[in-house]
Order: C-alpha cells, then sequence, then structure tokens
C-alpha cells in the first residue's frame, strides 16, 4: 500500500515535471506565449481539389486568392505528389497548376493558406459583365421589370434592394419565374444580367464563409454593386446588404476557380481552423519548424482538418478533470460517470443558455412519453431504441418548429448526442419509479451542474490557447489526476453527511 | 445556515469517507476476482449452504429466459407470498416484496394489488439488466419471504428489518438493524428513509438510531422506542457474519442477516462494498476500529477469540 502509494506519488511527480517542463521549453526557446496576447484570429484554409481522371492527359488549374481583398496571407503550401507544378501570373491574377499525363484513380491535390483579416479599403476595378444575347421576348422581359423596379426606388441601392427581393421571394413574379427558366442561368447570373441590363456596374465575388473546424465548406457567391457613390456587397441568398463577417473573400469576377482538364466530377471544398495567435508567432513558426523537431511533431504539422479534431479532442482531458474533481472531491452524483463530458461538448456547440434550454426540453417531453412506453411492458433493448427514435423525432421537431419560428439556435439541437440522450431519459425514469422523482432532480441536477463547470472551464480562452499550443500539458493533467486517484480525504459532500457525528465532540 | 463538520473533526472520530472505503477498504482487502461469489446472490447462496452451512430463505426457483416467464407464473399461483430479486441486484433495486394474496390480485408489502402482468414486466425488466450491476443481462430468482421475528415486528413498517454486520478478516466491526419506514416504502434501504440502528457489537443493544443521517430516538411510524431494542439471537448472528470472511475470501464485506421466526438468523446476502451510514448510526468511525482489528488479527488466528476480542474492543455504553 505504502509502496503503491509512492509509485504512484514518483510517476505523478515525473509526469507533472515533465509536462510542465517541456511547456516552460517550449514557451522560453520557441517564444510561444503562455497567455494569448496581442492575438489575431489566424485560419488556415485548405483547399481540396478532388476529381476522376478520364483518359487524357490531366491539368488542374486553382485560381489563387488575392490578398489585396482585405486578407494576409502568411503562407502557403501545394501538395503535388506526382504532379508537375508551376504557378502561373497573368491578368486574371495568379492560378496554381498542377499536371500529369495518366492519372489512374480519383485524385485531390491540395492547397493551403494561413491567413489573417487586416483592415482594407481596397477599392475593387469593374470586372465587366457582358450582356449574353437576348431574345426580344427576354428585352421585353427585362425592360418591364428594370422599368418598375426605377419606378419604386430612388437611387441605384434601393434598386439593386428591391431586385434582390423579387428574386427572393417565396413565390417569384412571372417576370423572375420567365428569366429563371428561358436563360438557363443561375439565380445570380441572371441578376448580373439585369443588373448590366440596367447599367449598374456590378460582379459576382466567389468567397468562402469561413467556420472554425468546418471540414466541407464550399465556395459561394455575393454580389458586389457600385452604386454610383461606392461598391456595395449584396447577399443574394438573404437580400442582407455589407461583408458578412468572417467572409474570405478568393476571387472578384465571373472566372471560374477551379478548372480540370481530363478529369471529370470535380469538386473544391474547403477544410477550415481558426487559431487565436499572437502573430509574431504564427510569422515565426513557419521560419523555425525545420530548425526544431519539436516543433516539427507539434499538432500544427498536421493537416487542417486534423488539426480541427485536435483542438476538440484535447479539451476533453480538460472536461474530465473536473468530473473527477466534481465526483471525487466534492461527491456531485451524476447520472452515467462521463455523461456530463459528453453533455459539455454538445454545450460548446449550442452555446450555453440554447443548450440547457433544449436539453431540458429533450429530456422532458422525453421522459413523459417513456413514462407511457412503461405501461406497455416491452423489453429493455426495444424500449431504449423506441426512446431513440422519439428522442431523434423530437430534435427534428424543436429543430422544424424553432427554424420556422426564425430562432435559428436551436439547429444546433442536433450536436446532443442521441444515444445518451436515450439512456439518460431511459435512467431517469428508472430512478422516478424506483427512489422517486426527488432522486431524478438530484442526479439530474448534478449531471447539469458538472456539464456546465466542465463547459465554461472548456471555452475558457485560456484553457483553449494552453491545450492547444502545448499538448504536453496533458501529461501534467495525467500526473494530477493520478495523484487524485489516491485521494483517501473526505468529500465535501460528506462534511455534511456526517453533520450528526457532530454531537460525539 | 447549513450544519457542516470539519474535516479535522471528522478524522479525530475516525470516520471513512467514500474515497477511503474505496481505496483502503474494499481496493485493498477485496481481490476483484472474488466479487462474483457475493455479487451473484444465487452462488452466495450456495456457498453459504454447503460450505458454511448456513441458513439461508428457501429458494422458490429461478427464471434464467424470457420463455420461462409462463411456467413461472402457473407455479407462483400457489404461493402466498415470495420475493423477486434480480440475482446480480445492487442497492436493493429490483426487489418486489408479495406478502399476501387477495383472487388473482398479488398484495405488495406497502398495500398495493398487482397482477400477473405486473410481474411478468417486472421479470422481464431484470432479465434485460435494468436493475443489475453494470447493466447486464441477469436472471430473476424468487425466495421465500422472511417470517421475521415477532420481538422487531415493532421496529419496522411494512417491511423486513434486516441486520447488517461489517466484518474484517473475521472480526465484526460494526452492526446495525435496518427498519422500514412508510417513506422508505417497505425497503430497508437508508438513502430512502429508512432508520439505521446502530448495534453494540458485544450485547446487540442499541447505541444510537438515525433517519436520513439525523438521530432519531423512536421509530416515526411505530413509535417504538429503539433504546430497548435488544436483538435476540445476538451472538449467532455475530457468528454467521463473522463465518462469512471465511466463506468468501473476502477482507471487507458487510453480512445482511435476517432473523426467522423459525430458523433464526439466516444469511440474507453478502456486499463487497458495504455503506458508510453505518457509522452515523452508530456514531462511531471505522478508522479506529480498523486498527483495533488489524492488531486482532496479528495476535490470533482463531476464529471464535478473534470474535471474542472484537466483543470486549468494540462494546460501548447506549448513547440514547
Amino acid at each position: 500500500m505504502v509502496a503503491s502509494k509512492t509509485q504512484i506519488g514518483i510517476i505523478a511527480g515525473l509526469l507533472i515535471s515533465f509536462g510542465l517542463g517541456l511547456t516552460i521549453y517550449k514557451s522560453i526557446t520557441l517564444g510561444l506565449p503562455l497567455i494569448p496576447q496581442q492575438y489575431r484570429d489566424v485560419w488556415t484554409i485548405e483547399a481540396k481539389a478532388s476529381f476522376s481522371p478520364t483518359d487524357s492527359p490531366v491539368e488542374v488549374t486553382l485560381t489563387l486568392p488575392e490578398d489585396h481583398n482585405g486578407w494576409v496571407t502568411l503562407n502557403e503550401n501545394y501538395s503535388s505528389s506526382g504532379f508537375g507544378f508551376t504557378i502561373l501570373e497573368n491578368d486574371l491574377g495568379s492560378h496554381a497548376r498542377w499536371t500529369k499525363q495518366t492519372v489512374k484513380e480519383p485524385t485531390t491535390v491540395y492547397y493551403k493558406a494561413e491567413v489573417y483579416e487586416q483592415a482594407s479599403d481596397y477599392t475593387p476595378v469593374v470586372f465587366a459583365t457582358t450582356l449574353s444575347r437576348t431574345t426580344p421576348q427576354q428585352e421585353k422581359t427585362f425592360n418591364y421589370l428594370v422599368d418598375s423596379l426605377r419606378k419604386k426606388s430612388t437611387d441605384d441601392e434601393g434598386f439593386v434592394t428591391l431586385l434582390l427581393q423579387e428574386f427572393l421571394a417565396a413565390s417569384n413574379s412571372q417576370e423572375v419565374q420567365f428569366i429563371l427558366s428561358s436563360t438557363h442561368e443561375s439565380k445570380i447570373k441572371a441578376i448580373l444580367q439585369l443588373l448590366t441590363f440596367a447599367n449598374i456596374p456590378a460582379h459576382p465575388i466567389k468567397g468562402i464563409q469561413l467556420e472554425d473546424g468546418r471540414r466541407r465548406q464550399t465556395l459561394n457567391e455575393l454580389l458586389e454593386v457600385y452604386t454610383g457613390k461606392e461598391w456595395v456587397i449584396f447577399n443574394p441568398d438573404d437580400g442582407s446588404s455589407g461583408l458578412p463577417d468572417d467572409y474570405y473573400i478568393w476571387k472578384r469576377g465571373d472566372n471560374a476557380v477551379l478548372t480540370v482538364i481530363g478529369g471529370e466530377k470535380s469538386s473544391l471544398e474547403f477544410a477550415l481552423v481558426k487559431n487565436n495567435l499572437p502573430l509574431r508567432t504564427v510569422i515565426s513558426m513557419e521560419q523555425r519548424s525545420n530548425k526544431y523537431a519539436l516543433l516539427d511533431f507539434s499538432i500544427y504539422s498536421l493537416p487542417v482538418e486534423q488539426q480541427g479534431i485536435f483542438k476538440g479532442l484535447l479539451l476533453i482531458p480538460i472536461a474530465a478533470l473536473v468530473v473527477v474533481f466534481m465526483r471525487i472531491g466534492v461527491g456531485v452524483s451524476t447520472s452515467g460517470t462521463f455523461m456530463p463530458i459528453l453533455l459539455a461538448l454538445a454545450l460548446m456547440q449550442t452555446t450555453l443558455l440554447v443548450g440547457l434550454a433544449m436539453f431540458a426540453l429533450v429530456v422532458g417531453v422525453g421522459l413523459w412519453i417513456r413514462s407511457y412506453l412503461s405501461h406497455m411492458n416491452l423489453l429493455l433493448v426495444a424500449r431504449v431504441a423506441s426512446v431513440v427514435i422519439v428522442v431523434i423525432l423530437l430534435m427534428a421537431v424543436v429543430a422544424v418548429i424553432s427554424y420556422k419560428l426564425g430562432i435559428d439556435q436551436a439547429l444546433t439541437v442536433t450536436f446532443f448526442p442521441t444515444i445518451i440522450l436515450a439512456w439518460t431519459i431511459e435512467r431517469m425514469s428508472i430512478l422516478w419509479e424506483e427512489e422517486g422523482g426527488h432522486e431524478v432532480l438530484i442526479q439530474g441536477s448534478g449531471s447539469l451542474v458538472v456539464a456546465v463547470l466542465a463547459y465554461l472551464v472548456m471555452s475558457n480562452r485560456y484553457v483553449e490557447h494552453l491545450t492547444f499550443n502545448f499538448p504536453e500539458l496533458l501529461i501534467a493533467l495525467l500526473g494530477v489526476i493520478l495523484l487524485m486517484g489516491k485521494y483517501t480525504g473526505y468529500r465535501l459532500s460528506e462534511l455534511y453527511r456526517f453533520r450528526e457525528m457532530k454531537k460525539q465532540l | 445556515m447549513i450544519s457542516l463538520i470539519s474535516p479535522k473533526s471528522l478524522r479525530s472520530l475516525g470516520i471513512v469517507g467514500m474515497n477511503r472505503r474505496n481505496i483502503s477498504f474494499i481496493g485493498k482487502h477485496n481481490k476483484r476476482s472474488k466479487y462474483r461469489l457475493v455479487d451473484d446472490k444465487l452462488l452466495t447462496k450456495k456457498i453459504a449452504l454447503e460450505k458454511g452451512g448456513i441458513p439461508v430463505p428457501e429458494l422458490y426457483g429461478v427464471v434464467e429466459y424470457l420463455f420461462q416467464i409462463n411456467d413461472f407464473l402457473k407455479e407462483i399461483q400457489q404461493r402466498e407470498s415470495f420475493v423477486i430479486k434480480p440475482v446480480q441486484g445492487s442497492g436493493g433495486k429490483g426487489i418486489l416484496v408479495v406478502t399476501g394474496r387477495d383472487g388473482e390480485a398479488f398484495i405488495k408489502s406497502s398495500g398495493t394489488r398487482i397482477y400477473n402482468s405486473d410481474i411478468r414486466h417486472h421479470i422481464t425488466n431484470t432479465l434485460a439488466g435494468l436493475y443489475s450491476l453494470g447493466g447486464r443481462n441477469d436472471r430473476a430468482m424468487v425466495e421465500g419471504l422472511i417470517d421475521f421475528d415477532p420481538l422487531l415486528k415493532q421496529y419496522s413498517h411494512e417491511g423486513v428489518p434486516d441486520i447488517r454486520v461489517i466484518v474484517f478478516k473475521g472480526v465484526p466491526l460494526m452492526a446495525m438493524m435496518r427498519c422500514a419506514t412508510h417513506k422508505s416504502d417497505g425497503k430497508a434501504n437508508l438513502h430512502q428513509g429508512a432508520v439505521g440502528v446502530g448495534l453494540d457489537i458485544a450485547t446487540g443493544h442499541c447505541v444510537s438510531a438515525v433517519q436520513n443521517s439525523v438521530l432519531v430516538t423512536e421509530h416515526p411510524d411505530t413509535g417504538a422506542v429503539f433504546s430497548k431494542l435488544r436483538v435476540p439471537h445476538w451472538d449467532r448472528v455475530i457468528e454467521l457474519a463473522a463465518s462469512c470472511t471465511a466463506l468468501t475470501g473476502l477482507g471487507y464485506i458487510g453480512a445482511d442477516v435476517v432473523l426467522d421466526r423459525k430458523s433464526g438468523p439466516m444469511l440474507l446476502e453478502l456486499n463487497a462494498r458495504p455503506g458508510l451510514a453505518i457509522q452515523v448510526a452508530n456514531q462511531a468511525g471505522l478508522i479506529h476500529r480498523m486498527d483495533i482489528a488489524q492488531e486482532i488479527i496479528e495476535t490470533t488466528d482463531d476464529p471464535v477469540l478473534r470474535i471474542q476480542l472484537a466483543k470486549s474492543h468494540f462494546t460501548s455504553t447506549s448513547a440514547i
């Protein structure tokens, strides 16, 4: 016993000092700050161009983003295994080109860039949109539509807004329907045609809506329109004006971003990860990664997609620490040992209040339905499976209803772990039958309190910064948890439980 | 203001907390491989009868598969009273007590009427592992209802009182009687509101009594005064409990003993993770007793002597 205790003491001591030592070393020699300071949101964007080859030689051309769109590129990487690779510059900007004589299987080529946003007052040049040939019938419709909107609007900006509304309306007017069906164009192209027809300079913008951890983001298009005074950006999907937050402009103009010759079914997807990092660090890291083996083996050396996954994974041990502390140190009873962690992970996606409301709603209604199921005398597995289905249906109903009511946040209900919710409902319902609602309340609120605490710790900026940049801290954390596993002292709750012993003193 | 007790005074009283129990008592003295003997109540029954010659409640039958339920229900019609338990149940969960009949209906200890379909539902849940450790598939066992000693009648409401004795390597450390109350729904489960009555190891007399961690002097339903409680057949109870160490090979166990009117003390079940409320019921900590027990064990190998020494050390005057 004594031996095992000393053993664990030594192992834990070694782990803690090793983890902390490595952290301090990294911080001092590599200049990675322990506290997030003048940091910026540095986005890592990984573009994946995939295609299935045909028999002919393959040529993949990817238009590269330009810096003058308000973003600064820190560094760029191209993967081109087995491909001939060149970067071309012409008046339309720079392009990356991959070439190969024969390609056998569906292939993906990668382009990776680290970028951050910088204020910019760049004024774009007009990319002339040429009016495609129109039939007299179309011209008539164009004329009619432009005239009627001109009458309703006072200036160009108002005109554009009205035009977008015309296209966004739930039931399109006959004119719009005719334009869309007769020109065989996308909505945005049809709008551009109309603007050109109305002599308003405009061009499309192709870019990415940046979302942290997103893996299969695709390009979407905005509309940039010259209103006579300035360039205004419109979102053709909802009619709003102005550049959306965290929108990365890849390219202005109508030209394709990806062209694949000698391939079919080409697609372009983006994986995105955001880091709160001091700029200095990011810049110097690239220069040093060859020099220091340690950095070369850090999480930063992974592809962006995996970096995103690890960012979440590295927070789980922190949540586990909270659970261990709350159970061993405080003595809170939770339903299911690590259920609070899963709940906390879901809260990370839904934000706190929305998440809690959703959880209460789904579990509450679930319990109610489950109480009916319990009268039907079903076998356990079938009953839990039924609860799983009920939970999924509930989530669908919550999502649809709240979406219709315009509460977008409720859509995040899908982040809750379904099976865990079902088991939680099942356990609580049994607890209810066996020990009464009182015990359900104790265990349920215990789980919630632990989950909320875990969420608060996990969503802390410093914690996120430390775990992601210094994953070796987890080694120290392991040491701490080992030590806690040997704690024989009293739990906080026991000071209350044994309160009657006072009379013995 | 919530009244709390400081860790320092708890330590000076020698109170064992959950963490210490798990590491220093259970983890250290109970081998995982032996848990099966106490977690599986059929196995406990078997070794108690065959190896120890210890009386246990009569086994009416075991339901292992769903298809056996129909036969079982036919069989059970003859019985006036019985208890259905999950073989690997934990914490008193899933125990169905039928105390009488009224035509088709079965009467539960609380007086509620249930029917064949309710029993079927209960058994299918049990077989699916709803009440069992780790949710594993389980069996349901049916036992005869204890016809408990009338001397104890006034101390228990709608349920059978049982006596929990904590035994460390043949040395009885602490004992308490658990009395069902209306609040505990006839169950002898302390955290559901049953009364725990601390018992003197030497005499089986009441030391003090506690309900929901608060000291009480009389039974909340029957009004019986606990200070007058004298458990009959006490020496046999202690002897029976102490012999369970040899039976299972587990160092630290809780033995649950019931007193039958005809057969006297019977072993109901064993527990490899006995709870801590017994300390409040006895108004004494387990740490000091554990230290003394260690010394007793070093002094003698003789089981009878170990019990004798324990009785001489762990006796106290009534606190009530």
